[in-house]
């Protein structure tokens, strides 16, 4: 049998004012659906530890947990291995109620951000305030990064991490190596 | 650059998040409406200096359709709601009219 690769091959960047490191294989699951069914509540609820995320929120530890991505889809995050299974759990939770569940971790990649400067370098990407107060632990913010669209959260050890399509993988990758290059310190929200 | 708050999922983000769909609240006239009313439909826009509604998509955000009011001379935008209207709320109106008395657009004022 294959073994399933990510986009770039765990590719990183550390000769720079932030590193950039891709996750290698993350399961990814939309759910679509009407948020606001108790049924689709139940469901999900367990992945978000016993909470579900409002509109802009998410709730992820590691590799699991659940982000707002619009108020009729969820992407709820899991092991990559557990992911079929957890599609089929899921599946299973929601009855008759009117769903979709699909599996869409080999759609994606993701990149974490980290170092001091992580906040700047995505600033110059995406028209988003990025200040620790104003995008603080439990936001999710899908955004426009330069030509693609980019999921962001900051996670539990101040660092930043992002989903974009896998197909633009390489695109966003260099994006974030040319926007960390050395030298190119902006100054802004620098942590730590 | 406009400013815009999507009223679906709350984000507050430049234009370049968004993309425009165009005027607002259009009554479609397909087959078996007359040869005026479609051609009315079908080419004629409002394009004015001030006051304008407008469709507007959250393109890379949550991906959901609302509406704008904005001003096309300063890119002053006095509000978003919900897509799912058939005309401008009363309050944002309200609030139009003091910015901009006597302003019109179509049949409103």
């Amino acid at each position: 049998m294959s073994s399933p690769v990510s986009a770039l091959g765990g590719a990183s960047f550390s000769e720079g004012i932030a590193r950039i490191d891709e996750v290698a294989l993350q399961g990814m699951i939309t759910l679509r659906g009407d948020l606001s069914d108790p049924v689709v509540q139940k469901t999900l609820k367990p992945f978000g530890d016993g909470d579900l995320p409002a509109a802009g929120e998410a709730r992820i530890e590691a590799d699991r947990g659940l982000a707002w991505m619009s108020p009729d889809e969820m992407l709820v995050l899991c092991p990559y291995a557990a992911a079929a299974e957890t599609v089929a759990a899921l599946q299973e939770a929601l009855g008759d109620a009117h769903a979709l569940v699909v599996d869409v971790s080999d759609a994606r990649a993701s990149f974490v951000v980290s170092g001091p400067q992580a906040r700047d370098v995505l600033a110059k990407l995406c028209p988003v305030d990025f200040s620790p107060a104003a995008f603080s632990l439990g936001m999710f913010r899908r955004t426009r990064m330069a030509q693609v669209p980019a999921a962001i959260w900051p996670r539990q050890d101040g660092a930043l991490q992002l989903i974009c399509f896998r197909s633009q993988a390489r695109y966003v990758f260099d994006l974030l190596s040319v926007a960390a290059q050395a030298g190119s310190e902006v100054g802004m929200h620098v942590q730590g | 650059m406009l400013i815009l708050t999507c009223p679906v999922c709350g984000v507050r983000a430049e234009e370049t998040e968004f993309h425009g769909g165009g005027e607002a609240h259009l009554k479609r006239f397909g087959p078996g409406s007359s040869e005026e009313d479609f051609q009315e439909y079908l080419f004629m826009r409002e394009n004015p200096r001030g006051v304008h509604f407008e469709r507007w998509r959250h393109a890379y955000g949550c991906g959901k359709w609302f509406h704008a009011a904005r001003c096309t001379t300063t890119l002053e935008v006095f509000g978003t709601y919900p897509a799912q209207t058939l005309e401008p709320p009363k309050d944002l109106r309200a609030k139009i009219s003091k910015k901009r008395p006597g302003w019109t657009w179509r049949s409103l004022t």
